[in-house]
């Protein structure tokens, strides 16, 4: 779900950079407030911990396949919101600088979507809600999968909107959602049973090591309006989608392209009826737009931006591409008279 | 996780030590100059390729400088790939109205996005991967730190970068061990399975416990100090702001089209 930065515009990746300093700090503040010193090496080990155990597959129940966990879900269990979230961001900055996975201007993108989801919404609204100390199937089980499915989906969800505010996909958003939810959910389930697996182990062999997750005053969260919660948050969210995918299939685009000049309606109404069929008839991977009138679609992607790009004569085009070879040359030619020149001396300059 | 992943992190923190111009610019400077950089590569029109070449000239200048080899960028380019190109390869099957032309071949708005897609995704990555292996993480968080990073959100990030090849061993024993023991198979069943990495998790938290004590023995009172970086010198200024200056010329200048007109007429 690691999002790319050649993905993400900077006003999107700017925005949810943004949005995931302040959930730092205020995350810092409260683990500091905490005044339990202990917690500093614990978090530190716990998130070398999720590297290492994503080094161990296990076989997925019911498939061949195997998969590993991510651990977001199983750092909340064990260190409650806030710090189990500064350690996903941290997981997530090591991640984007030594794997190269992520990038670091999606790098807010990424914490929001892995760790705000499972740290502040999953772990609070739906597994300490639904466990209730009992570890044990089903129990522990249904939670933890619970958790875990809406921890991913929000995730993937949230993927889908960045990446489609961000305009460098030419997905449709309904299209680019039929993709991500279906995928994350299976993933989700696996995570919430390789998760419970862990929990259920540790809750036998040590179960004072769970107790760091739970408040420190005996609050009890009672079960029904967190029912009514996620059942009304489900009913929007399946609301809009709804309107989405009939009304304007490209609606959040659309919107956020600004529709300058476009008064197409009438072809928007028509693709929003194949889009529809599309959508039900559940292969939705290759829409429409192959079969559109050329000029629409690339209207359709960039609607902001089409005037911009009026039809380029096939000359200018050509010595563009030119001077773009040339200067990518010339680049390389720059590093490696560089590099040469540096050659001699890396003997003695090699320190430690 | 593969372990040749394992060795390109020992290997990027190798690199991190070396002693270069690049190392020795002040990690602030650094930082603040990768990020100015990755905003301005994706803040072109998603059509746009061939003026993002210039821009290729930041992260070359820098890995040769920083004697960061080419291959060990590329290598690490590959593994992260996947994701990236599963997202770009629809942009030519959704967005096919030409565009453009190359003499008589017409190019299509979705193959011009994807090749976009691919070259920011190069430079981007490889700018981010430079900067790690021309600064080291230690000189970064102390330098991130100073910039306004939280405390102990720097200091999570370098224990968990300390630890991170001491659980990994851990990880491989405890693989090495079934493996002894006559589990065949690479992967696990999920009782398993839990208790495997539950056994893990409980040798990391009782590591942690250890780490704790021996801190408190050696006078830890809850924060971590990381050195504070010196001042910024001239040449990090001039790093910073020549560099800026130059993106903000290929931003506003098409330089590869001029390059290309200008030869084009030369020719002529």
């Amino acid at each position: 779900m690691h999002m790319a930065d050649a993905l993400v515009s900077p006003a999107v990746g700017g925005t949810m950079w943004g949005v995931s300093a302040a959930a730092i700090a205020y995350s810092a503040r409260k683990v500091k407030l905490q005044r339990k010193d202990s917690l500093v090496p614990l978090m530190g080990v716990l998130g070398a911990f999720v590297f290492a155990a994503q080094m161990i597959n296990f076989t997925i129940p019911g498939t061949g396949s195997s998969g590993h966990i991510a651990g977001g879900l199983l750092l909340a269990i064990l260190l409650g919101p806030e710090a189990a979230f500064l350690v996903i961001a941290s997981v997530l900055v090591v991640q984007a600088f030594f794997f190269a996975d992520g990038g670091l201007l999606a790098l807010g993108c990424n914490m929001f979507n892995m760790g705000f989801f499972p740290a502040f919404i999953a772990y609070p609204f739906v597994y300490r809600v639904l466990v209730r100390k009992q570890y044990a199937a089903p129990r522990g089980w249904v939670a933890a999968v619970a958790a875990a499915v809406v921890a991913l989906l929000l995730g993937a969800f949230s993927v889908v909107v960045e990446t489609k505010a961000s305009g460098i996909s030419a997905l449709p958003f309904g299209t680019f959602v039929m993709l991500m939810l279906p995928i994350h959910f299976a993933i989700g389930i696996v995570e919430g049973l390789a998760t419970a697996a862990v929990v259920l182990f540790v809750a036998r062999a040590r179960p004072e090591v769970l107790a760091g997750g739970e408040p420190a005053a005996g609050r009890r969260r009672s079960l029904r309006p967190v029912l009514i919660g996620l059942l009304i948050a489900a009913g929007l969210v399946g609301g809009a989608l709804s309107w989405f995918a009939s009304t304007h299939p490209d609606g959040l685009e659309w919107s956020i392209a600004g529709l300058t000049g476009h008064t197409e309606l009438a072809q928007q109404a028509d693709t929003a009826h194949q889009k529809l069929a599309q959508v039900q008839g559940g292969s939705a991977i290759m829409p429409d737009y192959g079969f559109k009138r050329p000029g629409a679609a690339g209207q359709h992607g960039a609607a902001r931006a089409a005037p911009a790009w009026p039809a380029v004569s096939p000359e200018t085009s050509l010595s563009g591409l030119l001077g773009g070879l040339l200067t990518l040359v010339l680049a390389v030619l720059v590093g490696l008279a560089l590099r040469t020149r540096r050659a001699p001396g890396a003997h003695t300059t090699v320190g430690r | 996780m593969r372990l040749a992943e394992w060795i390109d992190v020992g290997r990027i923190d190798e690199l991190g030590r070396l002693d270069t111009p690049v190392h020795r610019l002040d990690a602030r400077a650094k930082a603040v100059t990768v990020l100015a950089y990755i905003a301005c590569v994706m803040s072109y029109h998603r059509y746009e390729v061939v003026a993002l070449a210039p821009l290729a000239l930041f992260p070359i200048v820098m890995s040769s400088l920083g004697r960061i080899p080419w291959g060990f960028l590329w290598r690490r380019m590959l593994v992260a790939a996947p994701f990236v190109l599963a997202v770009a390869v629809f942009n030519p099957l959704l967005d096919r109205a030409q565009v453009t032309a190359l003499g008589p071949i017409g190019i299509s708005g979705g193959w011009l996005s994807f090749s976009s897609i691919m070259l920011r995704f190069v430079l981007t990555v490889s700018a981010a991967l430079a900067l790690i292996a021309c600064t080291g993480i230690y000189d970064l968080c102390s330098g991130m730190e100073r910039l306004g990073l939280p405390g102990i959100f720097a200091s999570q990030i370098l224990f968990l970068h300390r630890y991170l090849f001491v659980l990994g061993d851990e990880a491989q024993r405890l693989a090495r061990g079934l493996a002894v023991r006559g589990f065949r198979p690479r992967v696990l069943r999920l009782r398993v399975y839990g208790s495997l990495l539950g056994h893990m998790l409980l040798r990391s938290v009782a590591r942690a416990e250890r780490i704790y004590c021996a801190m408190v023995a050696r006078g830890f009172d809850g924060t971590i100090r990381t050195q504070r970086p010196g001042m910024l010198r001239l040449s990090d200024a001039a790093f910073v702001f020549g560099w800026a200056g130059y993106f903000a010329a290929a931003r506003a200048w098409n330089l590869s089209a001029l390059l290309g007109d200008w030869l084009v007429r030369v020719a002529r």
